[in-house]
């Protein structure tokens, strides 16, 4: 980690040089350090007070203490469902998005033609996955007359659903957006196989080890730090998903509330209820939600992932 | 993690598993690109007849939609263009000093606070928007910030995208320290060090955090939506959410002014991708 040994000057000389050099990161680190007080530490003390008021951004804060908390998990429906939903979401969308990213990746790292052509074509996807544009194509494509149901007739089967129209299917359709953008993991996945030694299948060859064999003992076991990377940054994008639901509901989050993230119900009783005591209260629990899931996934790490200078 | 993805000894294949290899790959490529062909198709086709064309055909091409899409709402989308583009400058620009400063320090200095700094910024890479997003609200609107350009451009000045900082470090780390040490032996105080030395030899990490920077914060729907009400401000996003709004959608308009959205995007991609591929693989950025 730690490769900057004292980069200050080592002028010769008096005391004054030598405060002035240790005052120079702080120097360097003023606006850094005014942004994390004003933009993020400030909100942050001032979102957990405001999580424990009644706040309407017009009338000054009245406290109550942890109803908002008590009222989220016993007396609102729709915020058990955007919960619900969201959880659905993160908990399929995000292993379906690794495999593909992993298999994807285990295919261009082979030696073939055009393999940055391709290389480029699955990340796209990745850049423009949460704007506005393919949000609106995601809508149309999975409608009545787009295209999922128009490649479903080709091979014959007749379908009239509305995907993104029904209760049943509305979040698959989103979590089909999300697998699509598997090209940011997959990037990360290429970058660690280049890593893994080709000595390493050489010996096992060597040896006598199959495909299969050095497949199971080298490359999963060596990689499994990446998926480990890439699933924590991957299960935290997707709690904070937003876009595409919005743009598919209209910011209702329907149909029948079945694409209500998360952050879609805190967008709608922060900004169009106005309840701003209670929507900062759903932030606090998703950050706790966050970092529990987080923590949690750390926690198993310990049984799955394999790191080679054997530390853990 | 190294970055250098396309310079490493690829595993080696059988002819048949080559070709194989091929189809599979190429079968996938095209179905994942397809919805964005099609919806360039369908921009150039008349209202009536996309949604019964799902080919990519050549037939039936017409402009039109690109011309009643420009002027279809409020004001012309050339006003949102040139909204996005102020805005998105001023946050590439804001983007690299600041977070570039931040790394220095983080990076080629030493300094007793420094592991808790450290741990503070990383930690804010994490950090849900959600969390802070009220509270600035509430802040702006203080400053009378509200429906400006501000509060999407100003937080930036202070290196409020930390994930920039860490990849800036990430970078600064593999240039020898005998550099900074070189610099000092010559004179060079710490910010000259940082301006004529370190500046100079970071471009790749300060490229790939503009385009990133770019490509964020163009497409970026939540803090516009939140923070600009009065349509004359509305970024290009915004501008194209407009058309869902209205009952009876003209998709051939929605589509063409979709598109054009993503050519800026497209650029930065097609020009930038070695850096976009080099951040992603060092840092995860998506």
């Amino acid at each position: 980690m730690e490769n900057a040994t004292g980069a200050a000057p080592s002028r010769p000389g008096s005391r004054i040089h030598r405060r002035r050099a240790a005052l120079a990161p702080y120097a360097f680190l003023t606006p850094w350090l005014l942004g994390l007080l004003v933009f993020v530490l400030g909100p942050m003390a001032a979102s957990l007070y405001l999580s424990l008021t009644d706040y309407n951004f017009l009338q000054p804060p009245t406290f109550l203490g942890f109803d908002n908390y008590i009222r989220m998990f016993t007396s609102d429906p729709r915020y058990l469902k955007s919960v619900q939903v969201t959880a659905l979401y993160v908990a399929v969308s995000v292993p379906l998005q690794l495999i593909f990213a992993l298999g994807l990746a285990l295919l261009l790292d082979r030696a073939i033609k055009g393999a940055s052509i391709y290389r480029a074509v699955f990340y796209l996807p990745s850049l423009i996955g949460t704007s506005v544009a393919v949000a609106v194509l995601w809508r149309t494509v999975f409608g009545q007359d787009g295209l999922v149901n128009a490649a479903l007739g080709v091979i014959g089967i007749e379908s009239t659903t509305s995907w993104v129209g029904s209760p049943d299917t509305a979040l698959l359709t989103l979590i089909a957006l999300n697998v699509w953008t598997f090209g940011s993991p997959m990037i990360i996945f290429l970058a660690g196989l280049r890593q893994i030694p080709r000595s390493y299948y050489e010996a096992a060859e060597v040896d006598g080890a199959g495909a299969v064999r050095r497949f199971a003992s080298i490359t999963i076991p060596l990689l499994t730090p990446i998926v480990f990377f890439n699933l924590i940054l991957q299960t935290i994008y997707a709690f904070q998903a937003f876009v595409p639901a919005y743009i598919v509901s209209n910011g209702q989050g329907g149909p029948a509330d079945s694409t209500l993230f998360y952050t879609l119900y805190l967008y709608q009783q922060g900004f169009t209820n106005f309840q701003m005591g209670y929507a900062s209260a759903m932030a606090w629990t998703l950050l706790v939600a966050i970092a529990l899931v987080t923590g949690l996934n750390f926690l198993l790490s310990r049984y799955w992932v394999f790191y080679a200078d054997g530390a853990r | 993690m190294s970055a250098e993805i396309a310079d490493a000894p690829p595993a080696r294949s059988t002819r048949t598993q080559r070709v194989v290899l091929q189809v599979v790959l190429a079968v996938l490529a095209l179905a994942m690109i397809y919805p964005l062909l099609w919806m360039f198709m369908s921009s150039l086709r008349e209202n009536d007849s996309i949604f019964s064309d799902a080919s990519l055909a050549l037939r039936n091409l017409t402009f039109d939609n690109y011309v009643r899409g420009w002027d279809a709402q409020q004001f012309p989308f050339s006003r949102y263009f040139v909204n996005s583009i102020v805005v998105t400058t001023a946050v590439i620009l804001a983007n690299v000093v600041a977070c570039s400063l931040t790394a220095f320090a983080f990076a080629r200095m030493s300094f007793r606070m420094k592991p808790v700094l450290m741990a503070v910024m990383l930690m804010t890479i994490m950090l849900p928007e959600h969390v802070t997003i009220v509270p600035q609200y509430v802040l702006f609107s203080e400053l009378g910030w509200l429906n400006t350009f501000l509060p999407l451009t100003i937080p930036k000045l202070f290196a409020t995208e930390a994930f920039f900082v860490f990849l800036i470090i990430q970078f600064m780390r593999g240039i020898p320290q005998e550099i900074d040490e070189a610099a000092a032996i010559d004179g060079c105080g710490p910010f000259a060090t940082y301006r004529r030395i370190m500046l100079p030899l970071i471009t790749p990490a300060l490229a790939t955090t503009a385009i990133f920077s770019f490509i964020w914060t163009w497409n970026d729907f939540f803090r516009p939506l939140i923070f600009l009400t009065d349509n004359s401000l509305f970024t290009v996003p915004l501008a194209v959410r407009l058309f869902v709004d209205i009952g009876g959608t003209d998709w051939g308009a929605l589509f063409a002014m979709s598109i054009l959205s993503l050519v800026p995007i497209f650029l930065f991609f097609v020009f930038g991708q070695r850096y976009l591929i080099r951040g992603i693989a060092t840092t995860g950025l998506k």
